[in-house]
């Protein structure tokens, strides 16, 4: 395909930065690790803003040949419409946890130091950099090491406290995502044996509806639901994010299962030709479907908070799948909203659920437990985190103006355009339920607290103002005007055209 | 293609072996050896992946070799990984399984 396009070196840019960052803040270690991290997320974000624009400016995909080899025998970095939202999103969300992080793994100057601190920031930037490498890889092997250093990443973030109780946990997650991964590497086996490339490009051109192509793209597939938690994969996933610390939870609920989402996307949009995977999109949207009403319903049951957030992540995730069958359905127009609406609900969870682990993770500190039904006296206590779980839950309710809500709408839209009504009807119902576990924890905060109650410690106003940016974003996506969405589309295959 | 035949049974009884394994052994240790098996069957299909590529005059393909020893670092380390997860579990709470729910009220169906 295309060579080194103009600003592809921005690409290699944003996977070095990140890099070089964590081994700098490994050598170095305490209080200048701290400010390494927080240096290098800002620049990257400055980076993937320029990426973004770069991409919108040119109307194409940046692309970098490594070492000026072409594929099939060289690697391509390439960063389409998806790629650069999806970096945009993950930089500001990583950004928004640094600066949340502060007040928690600070190493005050004179003081040795510690392991958790030393540990969150380096991996933190080792997060930033392996999920750079699953958006802009082109070439299905490198994704796959990607995903295995984002599990390494997010699995050590998650551990970091240490508890006894998170060990089970972590150590199902772990065996759930190397599952995933070895399914995937031996999908990737067998398209390699059938085409003799993972070139993403290439194998667009080369796979057809054959045997070996059908039997990897199942395996590849069944792998990446694993990892991504989808109902009935997600057993997992609640204790694993709600036992994590507040800001490993939501870096792993709001980026780390996108990563293997936008894998999936590639995958089923760009190799997979249309027909066999039109055929399968309605299975996986209904597996989509049926986690939005189970994940709901029993987060609407659930009485510990974080439980009730990481369920709401199960339910949310299913959202995503929605868009398979309306992309391939064959109608370009709404194929368009179908895109569009499912991205941005990629991008305006992971800002609406990072909220909302934060926020949740604000109030149990304050409160010293985080039991639904005892919520009472948080609102007065930290008002500002309570309104970013709640402005977050609009989002997630999808509830206009929010960037939720432009997400559902597209997708509903899509669905009533190609006469799928039905899945129309769960974005209905899933947005019912989700307001009944919202307002669960609303009214529990807002209620006034017993009079026996001990006054909660109220938290810095740091990490408050933090989670709130994060919901006003997710609600902000909301006001954007549609037209400025179109770099999402850029790079995009159109059915029945060239990619 | 024959002589490739035995390898890739032994490959594909390595895969399920280690997926069987995965998935019905409670013991973590045992979990982490099945995955290792599953690991090792995938690395075995891309030898013989290679050896059917083979181009003219070459004995085999060297992309799959290569991406086997990438593949052979990452399962190293997913391995280490796991192992002190592992030890660490059974220094603080004695378990050397994660079979039973979580503590916290997780419905475990």
């Amino acid at each position: 395909m295309s060579g080194t396009t103009p600003g592809g070196w921005l690409l290699v840019l944003a996977l070095a930065l990140p890099v070089g960052g964590m081994l700098l803040a490994f050598a170095l270690g305490g209080r200048t690790a701290e400010r390494i991290a927080l240096g290098v997320l800002g620049l990257g974000t400055v980076l993937a803003g320029m990426i973004a624009a770069e991409v919108y400016a040119a109307g194409a995909p940046l692309a970098y040949r490594l070492g000026g080899w072409a594929p099939p025998l060289g690697l391509r970095l390439q960063a389409d419409g998806l790629a650069a939202a999806m970096l945009l999103t993950a930089a500001l969300v990583l950004l928004a946890v640094a600066l949340f992080g502060r007040a928690a793994q600070a190493t005050p100057p004179g003081v040795q130091e510690a392991r958790a601190p030393f540990t969150f920031w380096t991996f933190l930037l080792a997060l930033a950099a392996s999920l750079a490498a699953a958006f802009l890889g082109g070439d299905l092997f490198n994704l796959f090491v990607a995903l295995e250093m984002l599990t390494f990443a997010a699995l050590s973030l998650a551990c970091l406290d240490g508890r006894p109780s998170q060990f089970r946990s972590e150590l199902r997650y772990l065996f759930f995502a190397l599952i995933g991964s070895v399914l995937y590497l031996l999908g990737t086996a067998l398209l390699y044996g059938a085409h003799g490339t993972l070139d993403i490009a290439l194998l667009a051109e080369r796979a057809g509806a054959d045997l070996p192509t059908l039997l990897a793209a199942a395996l590849m597939t069944a792998g990446l639901l694993a990892k991504m938690a989808l109902f009935p994969l997600h057993l997992w996933l609640p204790p694993a994010h709600a036992g994590a610390p507040p800001a490993a939870s939501a870096l792993l609920s709001g980026l780390v299962v996108k990563a293997a989402f936008v894998l999936l996307l590639r995958l089923w949009i760009w190799v997979l030709p249309p027909v066999p995977a039109g055929a399968g999109a309605p299975l996986l949207a209904g597996l989509g479907a049926a986690a939005i009403l189970v994940g709901s319903l029993i987060a609407l049951r659930q009485e510990r908070l974080k439980l009730l957030v990481a369920y709401s992540t199960v339910a949310q995730i299913g959202y995503l799948f929605l868009m398979l069958p309306l992309v391939l359905a064959g109608d370009p127009e709404a194929a368009a909203r179908a895109w569009l609406g499912g991205i941005l609900q990629a991008a305006s969870h992971a800002f609406a659920k990072a909220a909302m682990f934060l926020s949740a993770g604000l109030v149990a500190g304050a409160l010293g437990h985080d039991r639904v039904a005892e919520l009472g006296g948080a609102g007065r206590a930290m008002p500002m985190a309570v309104i970013a779980f709640g402005l977050a839950g609009l989002s997630l309710m999808g509830i206009p103006p929010s960037g939720g809500f432009t997400a559902k709408w597209l997708l509903l839209t899509a669905a009533l355009g190609t006469g799928q009504w039905w899945w129309a009807a769960v974005i209905l119902g899933g947005g019912l339920l989700t307001g009944g576990y919202v307002y669960r924890v609303l009214a529990g905060s807002l209620t006034a607290p017993p009079a026996a109650a001990p006054r909660p410690e109220p938290p810095a106003q740091g990490p408050e103002r933090v989670a709130l940016a994060l919901a006003l974003v997710s609600v902000a996506l909301g006001l954007v005007p549609l037209a400025s969405f179109g770099l999402v589309q850029i790079g995009r295959p159109i059915l029945g055209g060239a990619p | 293609m024959s002589a490739v035949l035995p390898y890739s049974i032994a490959a594909a009884a390595l895969v399920a072996l280690g997926l069987f394994g995965l998935v019905v052994q409670a013991a973590v240790l045992r979990k982490i050896l099945a995955f290792n098996l599953l690991g090792g069957g995938v690395f075995l299909l891309f030898g013989v992946v290679a050896r059917r590529g083979a181009g003219a005059g070459a004995t085999a393909d060297p992309v799959p070799q290569a991406i086997v020893i990438t593949g052979l670092v990452v399962a190293f380390a997913a391995t280490a990984l796991a192992v002190v997860l592992a030890l660490r579990m059974h220094q603080i709470t004695g378990a050397a399984t994660i079979a039973e729910a979580a503590e916290d009220g997780f419905p475990d169906k």
